[in-house]
């Protein structure tokens, strides 16, 4: 298995693109299709032969790139990927939904197919990239190479407000990947390295304030892409007015970089640091578990109400992250994945319906549930695989974020399962609003169900939802060695800090500072 | 083979039937599709096999529970337990979370009564729903409750039960709004789905406490974790909430106060759901689920004489709306809350079998109740207003006659089912002494209650003039597919006693048979809470209490009779001379109207003012003025060059600014 093949094979697809005349929209749908279902069987294979009990990088790519100026001597930059526990679920992920989006994008982009889908492509290379890189630098190059086709994806492919929608997204994301490339570089600079796995061990060594402060520039970087509460307010304009295969990219998997890079730079480099942020975080995620369902609730537009429910779901995986629990960094992992599945699968299903009727408000609907019983079914498992219910696939990750979240903090976790009571509000009541009742806009009475290639596209997410569901463990065993080794460091940094609180340490600043901070159970 | 080995099948059998009637349903839809000019009698053939299909799975799962009950009985009492192996579900690292089925004394009664009284009502249905669009899609949602509603009882672990108690949430959900398209039945189901989440959410949390307290949700585990934490007096306070959360969430499932308010709307089901759902099986699993926890209970007093003020509560505000209900599934609606209500009672009191009996006998006499109010409602073409019926039983003789058997097991006439199972439990109540004592006036006066409304429903329906146009409406008798589980239901409403008779039994040895049934699993919540002294009563006291019930059974029921079997001149009275008390018992005490007013509205003033006031308002107006800030700044710039390039400098420039100041910051801590 290679995985720079996995990796740029996007890139390539890409490049046949442009060579292609700009009116052969078929050829390019063929190839955009043929590409990403190619990384996808890849995705896949990838997947089955993963070994989960080690927790060392697999299948690692490497080669010498560049060199960067440092403090005692020059840092060597590498082009190094690899694939591990926290980063296999989601390669999978995103491998097995970009044919789909592909598929989507049949309908509803209409206009300058080609370039859309040379954007597409590059974003997947982007995304691939991200969570293989195994180089800090490299990390920080994937980053901004998935972001920028969202941009145009969204500027011109978007609704009405298109460019509002992009301002305000670039501007988010702009300041947080500038915090991001300050951590970087800061730490890259203390410690004269840039390979991932050799940070993991080097960043424990910073002075603690540092430490500190890189973290912070990490994780607010991270949480401005989540996002984390008050960081949100760019999602629902952006969600609102991409089109649907955007969306579906954006929730099913840009939004997981966030997630990603909070467990493996947040927690994973900086456990001291986490351990210390930890309460602030758990409290954003599990006040945002319920201000996402709260925003959601007063939605009319069924595509903005998804996007809200997003802030709500995404709360449970940070407030899973910082539980720095088994539980809850088990749980994080598998909703990362679940929250792709059926998010994906609701913005895919509201997309399906605006091509139908090209309206988004939820009055405009109502009864279509007797004209569109497929679409239902589907609505129906969608929403439900969303609302965790047991046998689906939210269930399992929320419970494990839930228990773990618990025995960190009883408090948070509590509110944080108040949750689960508003997410069944506004869930419900959107799917009243669209599929129940009379059926009383004549403009629904012949509304189409769902074709073969729309149900194609839902099949395979909809299997996977049960498949996560009901086997968990098929997954959660790929990711055990690494979260073990995750847990192992946070393990290490909490003896440190009791140890270094229980004797009253000299006065020096990490003590101090480790002292100062003992409320954290 | 080995029993445990097919234990499986029993909730796999219905799961099955499920997959297969959705299928048929699904090929029904695409018949439709194909020939959209043709009768319903070509493109439904597929979705008439959906009955007979259901019927079997539930049939055949039956027999097997009559099989694993009667492997049981072979057992020496001690060692009645057969459980299969483990199938490894979530493994959560430190603590990993298994499936596997228990079938004990406890779990061997649920199934019998869910899969009999389960089978019976699928027959019954396949009458009811025969000229429904949608009966596959019916039978598929009941047989996938069906399913749930096992896994709900065999589950040898907390995680797996809630599998099945989130499912059967889910399947009276999908079957309260079955009728989608008729005003009102979308939100009854929505807000089913979401009271019962508030008790889900408790239940939750209270599975982590006792994650955190035992380490395991294995609920045999859990019950010697108890008694082994008793013994080291610790932890007292923790065992106490983890019970009064689960509590709460027996409360959502089974319409305690304060979340009794779905049910009476879940009534908007087809009634054959209201029957099997909503009386017989998935409203008595919070009762199941103390039981189950018995030694958990047990060892939280003040949780449990909680319970008995919760209980007694929601059965005299239940009974008394029942009285002035004037839809007919509404009294039976408030009946089912209040009856629930006595089973708690019983729990409060550690009468742990007194409850199993009742919820039994409750399962036979209220399905039958429900079902044939649904043979009815049927008859009479939909209607379900008793103002608007009188005088049926010359229509409907086979349904009045059966009806009628089940009220009066309902209401506590002597020797009747319903007169056993209550008995025992008030006596229980009594024995327990201190504040019990109170908790079984109320109690008492619940029962007169139940012998006035369940009579004023026959009164009502059955006897008197007919207050609808007979000519126009003609209502009919129901076919034998319905009248013949009525038939059945009858029998054991009437006999249903005999599974339980009281100590002072004249007859030696058919006293308690499901008291000893029971007694293994209800051996070690005994023992925690009574020290080995249950409490005792002497036989005279025994016989007074009995003859007390049966008094008031009689005079209440005579009563409720004679008040309405010549028409409706009583409730006309009642609602002339006092209108004030009259709504507020029609309105179950404007519980439902208060918490629309203290609580939904709230809610939904929150949502907007989040959304508007503190997203909008708030933090969106903050980075709008942010970004025009910037862009004023990179105008200026722009007077000094390129514009684009002299932005990336203000980035840049900002970006250093930043790095400084931090910079600074770290080193200067």
């Amino acid at each position: 298995m290679n995985l720079i093949l996995l990796t740029f094979l996007p890139l390539a697809g890409a490049v046949l693109l442009l060579l292609t005349p700009a009116g052969s929209v078929k050829v390019q749908r063929t190839i955009a299709l043929v590409t990403t279902s190619a990384v996808a069987v890849l995705g896949v294979m990838l997947f089955g032969n993963f070994d989960g009990i080690s927790a060392t990088a697999q299948y690692l790519s490497e080669a010498p790139w560049f060199q960067l100026a440092g403090k005692e001597q020059p840092i060597d930059v590498w082009f190094r990927l690899g694939v591990d526990g926290i980063s296999i679920l989601l390669v999978s992920l995103t491998a097995i939904l970009m044919p789909l989006v592909v598929l989507s994008a049949q309908v509803h982009i209409d206009k300058r197919v080609k370039e859309f889908f040379f954007w597409l492509l590059l974003m997947e290379t982007g995304m691939l990239g991200v969570f293989l890189a195994l180089d800090l630098i490299l990390f920080y190059f994937f980053w901004e190479l998935s972001l920028i086709p969202l941009y145009f994806i969204l500027g011109i492919w978007g609704g009405e407000r298109r460019l509002y929608a992009t301002m305000k997204f670039f501007l988010y994301t702009v300041a947080g990947s500038l915090l991001m490339m300050l951590g970087v570089i800061w730490l890259t600079y203390q410690t004269g390295e840039s390979d991932v796995r050799a940070l993991m061990t080097l960043a424990s060594g910073i002075e603690p304030t540092v430490q500190l402060w890189i973290f912070a520039s990490f994780a607010i970087g991270f949480a401005i892409k989540v996002p984390v509460l008050p960081f949100h307010t760019w999602l629902a304009d952006a969600h609102t007015e991409a089109p649907t295969s955007g969306s579906v990219v954006l929730a099913g998997v840009l939004l997981k970089m966030g997630t990603y890079g909070l467990l493996r730079f947040g927690v994973g480099m900086f456990p001291a640091a986490a351990l210390e942020a930890a309460p602030l975080f758990m409290g954003l995620g599990a006040v945002g578990i319920c201000y996402g369902a709260f925003l959601a609730m007063a939605q009319t537009d069924i595509k903005r109400l998804v996007a809200c429910s997003s802030v709500s779901h995404l709360g449970f995986v940070v407030m899973g992250i910082f539980a720095l629990t088994e539980a809850g960094l088990v749980g994080s992992v598998l909703q990362m994945v679940n929250h792709g599945l059926s998010t994906g699968l609701l913005f895919l299903l509201v997309g399906m319906i605006y091509e139908r009727r090209h309206t988004r408000e939820l009055s405009q609907y109502g009864g279509i549930a007797r004209v569109m019983p497929l679409f239902a079914f589907f609505f129906v498992v969608s929403v439900l695989a969303s609302m965790g219910l047991p046998g689906l696939n939210g269930f399992v990750g929320e419970y494990l974020i839930l228990l773990g979240s618990f025995q960190a903090s009883p408090l948070w976790a509590t509110v944080g399962v108040s949750g689960i009571v508003f997410g069944a509000v506004y869930l419900l009541m959107a799917t009243r609003k669209l599929l129940f009742g009379a059926l009383t806009v004549e403009a629904n009475e012949n509304l189409k169900d769902l074709d073969f290639r729309e149900t194609f596209i839902l099949v395979p997410l909809v299997g996977l939802c049960l498949w996560i569901g009901v086997a968990p463990n098929s997954f959660i065993h790929k990711t055990s060695g690494s979260i073990d080794a995750v847990m192992l460091r946070i393990e290490t940094a909490r003896d440190m800090r009791t140890t270094s609180s229980a004797f009253n340490a000299p006065p020096d600043a990490p003590a101090t500072v480790a002292a100062s901070h003992h409320e954290q159970p | 083979m080995a029993v445990v080995n097919w234990l499986w099948w029993i909730p796999a059998l219905p799961l099955l039937g499920s997959v297969i009637a959705a299928c048929l349903h699904a090929w029904t839809l695409a018949a439709r599709k194909r020939a959209p000019e043709a009768s319903a009698n070509d493109t439904d053939r597929a979705a008439r096999l959906a009955w007979p299909v259901a019927s079997l799975a539930v049939g055949l799962a039956f027999v097997l529970s009559v099989v694993a009950w009667s492997a049981l009985s072979d057992l020496p009492p001690e060692a009645r337990v057969l459980e299969s192996s483990t199938w490894n579900w979530i493994d959560g690292g430190s603590i990993s979370f298994g499936i596997s089925m228990l079938v004990d004394p406890l779990s061997s009664i649920m199934l019998l009564v869910i899969c009999g009284v389960g089978a019976l009502i699928h027959i019954y249905a396949g009458g009811y729903m025969a000229d429904d669009p949608g009966k596959a899609r019916f039978f598929a949602y009941l047989n996938l409750f069906v399913a749930m509603m096992l896994q709900l009882v065999l589950s040898s672990n907390l995680l797996g039960l809630f599998i099945g108690w989130e499912g059967v949430g889910l399947c009276s959900y999908l079957l309260i709004g079955f009728w989608y398209e008729k005003h009102g039945t979308s939100q009854a189901g929505q807000k089913a789905f979401v009271v019962n989440r508030i008790g889900d959410a408790c239940f939750l949390i209270g599975s982590f406490c006792l994650i955190d307290l035992f380490g395991t949700l294995d609920m045999s585990d859990i019950g010697a974790g108890v008694a082994d934490l008793l013994q080291s007096g610790e932890h007292n306070f923790q065992i106490s909430l983890a019970a009064l959360l689960l509590f709460g969430g027996a409360c959502g499932k089974s319409a305690q106060l304060p979340l009794f308010v779905w049910l009476p709307d879940a009534m908007a089901g087809p009634t054959p759901v209201s029957a099997l759902i909503h009386a017989a099986t998935m409203v008595t699993s919070g009762v199941y689920l103390v039981v189950r926890l018995n030694p958990l209970f047990a060892a939280a007093p003040g949780v449990l004489f909680f319970m008995g003020l919760v209980a007694a509560a929601t059965a005299f505000i239940a009974g008394s709306a029942a009285v002035a209900q004037r839809d007919l599934k509404g009294v039976l609606a408030y009946s089912t809350v209040s009856q629930l209500g006595y089973m708690f009672l019983g729990l409060s009191a550690g009468a742990w079998s007194a409850a199993i009996f009742h919820l039994v006998t409750h399962a036979f006499f209220k399905a039958l109740l429900f079902l044939a109010a649904g043979s009815v409602i049927h008859g009479v073409h939909g209607n379900q207003d008793m103002h608007k019926m009188g005088g049926l039983r010359k229509h409907m003789p086979r349904t009045a006659a059966t009806f009628i058997a089940g009220a009066a097991a309902l209401s506590g006439l002597p020797l009747l089912a319903g007169f056993f199972s209550k008995d025992e439990i008030l006596t229980l109540t009594f024995a327990r002494g201190g504040g019990h004592m109170g908790l079984w006036l109320v109690g008492l006066g619940v029962a007169a209650l139940t012998a006035f409304y369940s009579w004023r429903m026959v009164g009502l329906v059955f006897f008197g003039p007919a207050r609808f146009d007979e000519q126009k409406q003609k209502p009919h008798e129901s076919p034998t597919s319905m009248v013949l589980p009525l038939m059945i239901l009858a029998f054991l409403a009437v006999v249903g006693g005999a599974l339980n008779l009281p100590a002072v039994w004249p007859f030696e040895g058919s006293a308690g048979v499901l008291h000893h049934w029971l007694a293994p699993v209800t051996r070690l919540g005994d023992e925690i809470l009574f020290h080995g002294l249950a409490p005792h009563l002497t036989s005279r006291t025994e016989y007074i209490l009995l003859a007390i019930g049966a008094g008031l059974a009689l005079i209440y029921s005579h009563k409720g009779f004679h008040a309405y079997k010549h028409g409706l001149e009583r409730d006309e009275q009642f609602q002339n001379q006092r209108p004030l008390l009259q709504g507020t018992l029609r309105d179950a005490w404007g519980i439902d109207g208060a918490y629309t007013r203290w609580i939904v509205q709230p809610i939904k003033l929150l949502a907007f003012c989040v959304s508007v006031m503190v997203d909008k308002l708030l933090i969106d107006a903050a980075v709008n003025g942010a970004a025009r800030g910037a862009r004023a700044l990179g105008e200026r710039a722009k007077r000094m060059g390129d514009g684009s390039v002299a932005q990336t400098g203000l980035w840049m420039g900002a970006a250093a600014v930043l790095l400084a100041l931090v910079w600074m910051a770290g080193g200067g801590l």
